[in-house]
């Protein structure tokens, strides 16, 4: 029997996937935060890092495929426990079992399912750019000029992109449900992997607690402050008109704010 | 004081139970939930009715033997206690009390409320014991053991294998328990031998008598009569993390004076 086959047939093998998973999933969150930020400054940064990601497509898409593991492992862990769990309890009891067990905990699968269909729908609107989903209209006719290239405007995409009300709430139901996920989740990781004592889970708590408190924060705040209209407005109200001609007729004719995104 | 019983009554494994009414007799506030029970069943059999089975043995809190769901909690309402020291006091008079078996694939119905626990039996077969010479007692304190060592081993093994932490987890999962015997063995000088071939044998064997697998919701420290901490099943993963990594010990060819 070798290693992989002894993890995926041991329910113990199968927590430690769901664990590392989990953190590497966790890590990346922390990395697309930061990345995503900087949609706080003027425009040309995030459109300088976009631009950067684009030009090392081996990097990129050695990411996306690590991450695509990640996230299939995690699910499927997740379901065939799931499986194992239900079927080791064939009659439920009468009265409310699971004493002392907290919300998250008993909904997991379920808040990962949602944020699951999240990630669907955030890589169809910002990542694949379907128009059908965005509410606005093309994104990939926005472009910029940048060091005297022309490149995709994604400070435009995301400030057109979440100003649309609805799209916005998605956001941040999808945050507010990840923070719970993360609640539970974060600190059951190190549980999961064997790394917690009484000296230490104390502390695992706190790194849990402040870290997925910092990611809620974090990631609210962007969509938050673009429906606000605080970042960004001025800068794709132009755009705004543009893209709704451009989706009406098939020559694309952006209006370039002048003097902002071009040094 | 008077109480209404709502106690799942089941035949055998294959007629189906259904929950079924009893009112109690006058009771004494200071009966324990067990002897309520008796005095129940003794109105049931001078009426020539069918006494309602439940498992209990020592009456003190240590055997590990008597079960039941009070309510929706494995020992009933009171934090690290068993039924057997669960008292009526506990209860106001005219209170409705639901009472069911532990429930788990693993734990197949008997009858009523008792249910089959040998499960954790074949568990403590795969790997719940130590290597030790026969003969004499060993001298005491020949093997130093430091305190907190003893201390820590000690909590784990209060365990007294009553299969509370299965009837709470909503996964039916078995971890605390097996933890527990994993970790009082793992700890002791006396049980390093085995240790990791230990932790392999009772996980596996766990898995294979279909308990769920943990999602950490802390429900089963949280009914453990004997209070025993998560922190043992973050011990047994490590172990068992230990031993898949180290697979199977094949026996080495020319081998054989070890």
């Amino acid at each position: 029997m070798n290693i992989v086959d002894r993890i995926w047939k041991s329910s113990l093998g199968k927590k430690y996937l769901m664990g590392l998973t989990g953190a590497a999933l966790v890590v990346f969150l922390i990395g697309h935060l930061a990345g995503n930020l900087q949609v706080f400054g003027p425009p040309e940064l995030i459109n300088g890092y976009a631009y950067f990601l684009k030009s090392k497509p081996g990097l990129l898409w050695g990411a996306r495929l690590g991450l695509l593991a990640c996230v299939g492992l995690h699910i499927v862990s997740a379901i065939t426990l799931a499986q194992l769990n239900s079927a080791a309890r064939p009659q439920a009891y009468a009265t409310n079992g699971a004493h002392g067990a907290s919300t998250a905990s008993k909904y997991m699968l379920p808040m990962g399912s949602i944020i699951a269909a999240f990630i669907v729908y955030h890589l169809a609107h910002f990542t694949a750019a379907l128009p059908a989903v965005n509410g606005v209209g093309d994104f990939t006719k926005l472009t910029t000029t940048l060091h005297g290239e022309t490149v995709p405007d994604v400070y435009a995409m995301m400030v057109l992109g979440l100003q649309v009300p609805w799209v916005c709430l998605i956001y941040l139901v999808a945050q507010g449900l990840l923070f719970m996920h993360l609640g539970h989740g974060l600190s059951s990781m190190f549980q999961s992997l064997g790394f917690r004592d009484h000296v230490w889970w104390p502390r695992i708590r706190l790194f849990a607690q402040v870290t997925s408190i910092a990611l809620l924060v974090g990631y609210s705040v962007i969509p938050i402050a673009i429906y606000l209209r605080v970042v960004g407005n001025d800068y794709v109200e132009k755009k705004k008109y543009a893209l709704k001609a451009a989706t009406k007729k098939p020559a694309p004719a952006f209006v370039t704010v002048p003097g902002k995104e071009a040094k | 004081m008077k109480v209404t019983l709502k106690v799942w009554r089941q035949k055998n494994r294959s007629t189906p139970g259904a929950f079924k009414t009893h009112e109690t007799p006058e009771l004494n506030v200071n009966m324990s939930f067990l002897e309520m029970l008796d005095v129940v069943n003794e109105q049931l059999a001078n009426r020539g009715e069918e006494p309602i089975a439940f498992d209990h043995d020592c009456r003190e809190g240590i055997c590990g033997t008597c079960s039941l769901v009070i309510d929706g909690k494995p020992h009933g309402p009171h934090k690290g206690i068993t039924t057997c020291q669960t008292y009526m006091r506990t209860f106001n008079d005219g209170d409705e009390i639901v009472i069911e078996p532990f429930r788990a694939k693993a734990f197949p119905l008997i009858k009523d409320l008792v249910v089959d626990r040998k499960a954790f039996d074949r568990i403590q077969h795969a790997g719940g014991y130590i290597t030790v010479r026969t003969g004499a007692a060993p001298d005491a304190n020949s093997v130093p053991v430091p305190k907190q060592t003893a201390d820590f081993a000690m909590d784990a093994a209060q365990c007294i294998g009553c299969g509370a932490c299965v009837a709470a987890c909503k996964n039916a999962s078995a971890m605390l328990f097996v933890a527990a015997k994993i970790s009082h063995l793992g700890l002791m000088p006396q049980g390093q031998p085995e240790r990791y071939r230990r932790a392999k044998g009772m996980v596996d064997q766990m898995d294979k008598e279909g308990f769920g697998a943990c999602t950490v919701t802390g429900s089963c420290e949280a009914v453990c009569p004997k209070e025993i901490s998560l922190d043992f099943i973050a011990r047994m993963n490590r172990d068992y993390g230990v031993a898949l990594l180290k697979g199977d010990a094949k026996a080495v060819k020319s081998g054989g004076a070890g």
